[in-house]
């Protein structure tokens, strides 16, 4: 096993690319150490990312926040322009271990270690985060939605790293919000959860809708006939009523020891129900 | 086998030592550097008996590699007390028994002291949700919060 940390985006793919074996990158170490001490994966190449010049950095742009790699999530929270533009995605990055663990912990580990149950993911979804990728071939940047295939899997090829994550500029009367059910008050993993994002008028109506649901299919599903449900619309019983159906409808959950699939379902349109009134209320909806 | 070397600053002491890549922050520590303050409940990240400040941040040092200490701060329960004089929270956690068997005891105080630095007047439930990530089986907690409460109101009348 070699261990090293690259000072150059460059370098780090190029050491990756040209590795022979198993290479794994490095930045909280929340999930790769943990993996590695269970024995899933013995990496020949650790690549550590935390010295890249900007991968430890939030930058306001003028299209909105980039939130580097390497920043630990317990960095988001004290973001406070980051906390009042999105505090969804902000709420839920928090939500991810201890705080020993926030201290470490990285959104774009949480994407990229690819759980269905991720909490970070639903948000970032629900909020159009793109993932800017490096790699061998030049830069590309791609929807967050589109990096995890399936549990532990990702669409990043060889050589290619996630270097940040973007969250565009907010529209005036704007709010996201996450929520998950765990049966205990903190630190647990999402039974199911859901991210709504969105936007609406001076009336009240929603404009622009975005909803993601966690924990209820082998990825985070984006599920765009909830934001359907919702556009054209104040956000009223009839509304939430018909959000909270098509989320439950949406949902191909597993069953297991933490729920059910029936329970799943019916909690997903509630989860999506009760963070669409808080995006709502946000966005100064009344 | 020749190792990683790494130069770090433990408890205000410029260190250094030689690792493995694979060698965790928190064996680096036990094993190679004797500070054995630091325990290993689960080296998994859940527990919190290994926890130690780096750079300013709370983390469990069973999920850090020592070689990604290499120019940075570490603060371990060894740091606390000068000389024989207890540092506020140890003390207060002797004047309330706010431990039994002592596992989890190094974390708890580390974990306390960085929660106390961030915020010196904590509610009882700022003070619970923080030191939520650290686990004690014999105590209950309550003994553990009520040292914490007590230490915070020393350490701000100091």
């Amino acid at each position: 096993m070699r261990y090293i940390r690259p000072l150059s985006i460059e370098d780090a793919v190029g050491q990756l690319a040209g590795s022979a074996g198993t290479a794994a990158i490095l930045a909280g170490g929340s999930d790769l150490l943990v993996r590695m001490k269970r024995g899933f994966v013995e990496p020949d190449l650790i690549v550590d990312i935390k010295s890249i010049a900007g991968l430890s950095d939030i930058r306001e742009t003028a299209d909105g926040f980039s939130i580097g790699a390497a920043v630990p999530c317990a960095v988001l929270g004290e973001n406070a322009a980051l906390k009042k533009a999105w505090p969804g995605v902000v709420e839920a990055a928090k939500l991810i271990g201890s705080k020993q663990v926030q201290g470490r912990c990285t959104i774009t580990g949480n994407l990229c270690n690819a759980s269905p149950a991720a909490d970070s993911v639903p948000a970032l979804v629900a909020a159009g985060a793109k993932a800017v990728i490096a790699g061998p071939s030049g830069k590309r940047t791609i929807a967050v939605e589109a990096v995890p295939t399936g549990p532990g899997k990702t669409s990043l090829a060889k050589g290619e790293i996630i270097e940040a994550i973007l969250l565009g500029k907010r529209s005036p009367r704007s709010g996201d919000a996450y929520l998950r059910f765990i049966p205990r008050t903190e630190m647990d993993i999402a039974v199911v959860s859901a991210g709504v994002n969105l936007t609406i008028d001076e009336h009240g109506v929603v404009t622009a809708a975005r909803v993601a649901l966690g924990a209820a299919a082998p990825t985070v599903l984006l599920v765009e006939e909830a934001a359907e449900a919702l556009i054209g619309r104040k956000l009223d019983e009839a509304a939430l009523e018909r959000l909270a159906k098509v989320c439950a409808g949406a949902c191909r959950p597993i069953d297991d020891k933490r729920g059910t699939i029936e329970f799943r379902r019916k909690v997903a349109g509630v989860l999506a129900r009760r963070a669409a009134t808080t995006a709502y209320a946000r966005a100064g909806g009344k | 086998m020749a190792g990683i070397a790494v130069s770090t600053t433990i408890n205000g002491d410029i260190t250094e030592y030689l690792c493995q890549p694979d060698e965790t922050l928190l064996d680096v520590l036990r094993d190679r550097l004797g500070l054995t303050g630091a325990k290993e409940g689960c080296g998994t990240g859940d527990c919190g008996a290994c926890s130690i400040i780096l750079d300013n941040r709370l983390v469990c040092s069973c999920l850090v590699l020592g070689a990604e200490a290499e120019g940075r701060r570490i603060e371990t329960v060894e740091g606390m007390a000068h000389g024989d004089q207890l540092h506020t929270l140890q003390q207060k956690f002797l004047e309330h028994a706010a431990l039994q068997c002592g596992i989890c005891t190094p974390g708890f105080l580390i974990a306390a002291k960085d929660l106390l630095a961030k915020n010196p007047d904590p509610s009882e439930e700022e003070i619970r949700f923080g030191l939520a990530g650290n686990l004690c089986r014999c105590t209950g907690y309550d003994k553990i919060v009520r040292a914490v409460q007590d230490a915070a109101i020393v350490m701000k009348g100091a």
